[in-house]
């Protein structure tokens, strides 16, 4: 099993006519992600690259069947593109762009609370590389071929640093289960707990590791979830052990503003909720080796 | 981004804060004649600069006349203020606001930030203003309110009434200070900003109830929809490499240390710095050339370390993916034709035909020294440095 997306999941791609949407859809159909088609208001009942465009995500997952899609809209678009999604009854939307203003996302995210939680799209990202489930479906813009199979969970806000730990482990034959990337944001879509109660839930995974940085609380948060209620191993790398106080590291919300965001106190507290740290990030792939030969 | 006090003061009042009569000089003669145009009998003078912390630093100068306004002027423009947050260098002072004096009966705190536990505009509040609010926190906790304001609806009456009564407003302001916070709420959310701190917030000898001081600073990703805010913006006050990066959509924050690095990816970045820092040595800057690591972003990208003289050798770090190292590599290649680098380069490549990749660097006539983990690529660079 995987979390998320599988092999069955049909893909929509929203803002499918641009450059960046028709390149990663490509991507996405090349690495054998079932995608049904596409939305561009003003394009609909065109083809793109051989699949159905249409005006409105509404009318797309009427005539498709779809259940996920991925946004490659611009900044200014993408809160009303996440919100059309979840209107429409898409379970799985996951947002790639970087740039969504902050006010937007709250927006977003106040919009979905009307929605039942069994109806509730689960958003993943923005500024995030997308989901993979390797040798099953990919909704994101990775290099597929860096992810073995296998059963390990990885989530990650920052995209290359969750490639050099999927790579890490390829190169010691240990495989992935699925890979989230929930973004770089201060407000996203899905956090760290979010996503690490899927895991532990899923039969297919056995441990997870969980790439974080310094800002915000959802390291933490996911490490207290963990201590109170995860049976799995949880092994953790955070990244901005030099990073200055105050100031924004390249991602939005790598900015550490009280207590708890640093790094070395997100390491302290993570240790002290049982999770295994990855000491630097070029041994994550090792960290994760040595909990799985303690199995 | 962040702007002047005067500039958000100017935003305040817009949005219905009262605020001190005042205005902004760039010269000792307009000043003096500003000081009469106010009014009154006492002045302070404040220079401006995207920092807290001025009068400690002796940014803030309470003048009897306007001649003495006119020399404080002087005294102050041109000058680097080094402040508890501006770092050593400090930051230079081109304009100077001018206003009148308040008779202050009461210091009160009121910040407003987004709280990314709750997802929701939080404000802070303390009796206790002119302290920062980190001083307050560690040293009188028990002066916060808080208030929690649901974004859908906004920030009701009763919210900013509780706050007011809160913080021992007596009864006849108290209208008038749910006015002001509710102001400054609206400014916060109808501006994009992700922060507004009034500090001190006062009451006056008069009864009237005024922001003093204000910082705001204004979410980067919402500017393209607000163009009145970005012309606010000094690039006096910014770092002149973070400018040079901001402008050429690199991400960028100037270090202390001397190895340059060029990375792709923020985490990936964040993550070679603490390599840096294990192995001993000391990153001169975080620097993001974004996930795609293009030809002209690696050109760039080597323009700007090659700036900071402060570099003894260059790190250079990407983890390609479907943008693939061969063609990296040949980006790198290109690049050094363009730019003489004149310190020892260390060049990690990992991820998709990473042989190719290195294959193509060796062929080529760069001077550089391979590395092929992130440890590894630490280490080397650490160890130039050593030599």
């Amino acid at each position: 099993m995987t979390v998320l997306i599988d092999k069955n999941t049909k893909i929509l791609i929203q803002g499918f006519t641009g450059k960046m949407g028709s390149f990663h859809a490509d991507e996405m159909i090349k690495y054998g992600s079932n995608v049904v088609g596409g939305v561009t208001p003003g394009k609909g009942g065109t083809k793109h690259l051989n699949l159905p465009v249409f005006n409105t995500v509404k009318e797309a997952v009427n005539k498709t069947g779809a259940d996920a899609s991925i946004l490659f809209v611009p900044p200014a678009f993408a809160a009303d593109s996440a919100m059309e999604a979840a209107d429409a009854g898409i379970k799985n939307c996951v947002a790639i762009v970087d740039g969504i203003p902050s006010h937007d996302m709250i927006r977003i995210k106040r919009y979905m609370r009307r929605y039942t939680k069994s109806s509730k799209m689960t958003l993943v990202g923005p500024n995030c590389a997308g989901i993979i489930s390797p040798g099953k479906a990919m909704l994101g813009i990775m290099p597929g071929h860096i992810y073995q199979e296998g059963k390990v969970g990885i989530i990650s806000r920052s995209g290359t640093l969750g490639y050099e730990a999927a790579q890490q482990l390829k190169n010691l034959n240990i495989g992935v289960s699925t890979s989230v990337g929930i973004g770089g944001d201060p407000i996203n879509g899905s956090s760290f707990r979010d996503i690490i109660e899927k895991f532990e839930k899923d039969d297919g995974t056995d441990v997870v590791l969980m790439i974080g940085e310094i800002g915000g609380p959802q390291e933490v948060a996911a490490g207290e979830f963990a201590k109170e209620n995860m049976k799995k191993p949880v092994i953790a790398y955070i990244a901005g052990l030099t990073a200055p106080k105050g100031r924004v590291m390249g991602h939005a919300g790598a900015i550490v503003s009280a207590y708890g965001e640093s790094a070395i106190e997100k390491v302290e507290i993570l240790k002290e909720c049982g999770i295994t740290i990855s000491r630097n990030p070029s041994v994550m792939g090792d960290t994760v080796k040595s909990v799985l030969e303690k199995m | 981004m962040d702007i002047h006090e005067y500039q958000a003061k100017k935003i305040l009042s817009d949005f219905g804060v009262t605020i001190p009569r005042g205005g902004i000089v760039y010269s000792p003669e307009n000043a003096e004649n500003k000081a009469r145009e106010i009014g009154g009998s006492r002045w302070v003078v404040k220079a401006q600069i995207h920092s807290g912390a001025r009068g400690k630093a002796g940014g803030i100068i309470i003048c009897n006349t306007p001649l003495e306004v006119a020399q404080a002027t002087d005294k102050l423009l041109g000058k680097k203020l080094v402040t508890n947050q501006t770092g050593p260098e400090g930051k230079i002072v081109n304009r100077i606001y001018i206003e009148e004096a308040t008779d202050i009966e009461k210091e009160l705190y009121l910040g407003l930030v987004f709280d990314r536990s709750s997802e929701s505009i939080m404000v802070v509040a303390s009796t206790e203003g002119g302290m920062s609010v980190e001083e307050i926190s560690k040293e009188k906790p028990e002066t916060i309110i808080r208030s929690k304001i649901e974004v859908a609806v906004g920030m009701q009456n009763f919210q900013a009434r509780e706050l007011a009564f809160g913080l021992g407003i007596e009864s006849d302001l108290i209208r008038r200070a749910s006015d002001t916070i509710i102001g400054c709420y609206k400014a916060f959310s109808e501006l994009d900003a992700t922060m507004v701190e009034v500090n001190p917030l006062v009451i006056s000898k008069q009864k009237q109830i005024l922001a003093l001081d204000c910082k705001m600073s204004f979410d980067n990703n919402a500017m393209f929809r607000r163009s009145q805010v970005s012309e606010l913006r000094d690039k006096s006050q910014e770092d002149s490499k973070e400018i040079f990066a901001s402008d050429r959509g690199l991400n960028y924050v100037s270090l202390d240390g001397n190895i340059g690095n060029i990375i792709n990816g923020a985490g990936l970045a964040m993550a070679s710095m603490d390599m840096i820092q294990l192995a001993g040595g000391s990153p001169a800057n975080f620097l993001d050339v974004g996930g795609g690591a293009t030809p002209e972003k690696i050109v760039k990208a080597f323009k700007l370390i090659t700036m900071d003289e402060k570099v003894k050798v260059i790190l250079v770090n990407i983890f390609a993916g479907i943008n693939r190292c061969d063609w990296v590599a040949e980006g790198i290649v290109e690049a050094l034709k363009k730019i003489e680098i004149k310190v020892p380069l260390v060049i990690r490549l990992a991820g998709t035909n990473v042989e190719k990749g290195n294959k193509i660097l060796k062929e080529s006539k760069i001077n550089y020294i391979e590395a092929n983990t992130l440890e590894d690529a630490a280490n080397k660079a650490v160890a130039v440095i050593n030599k």
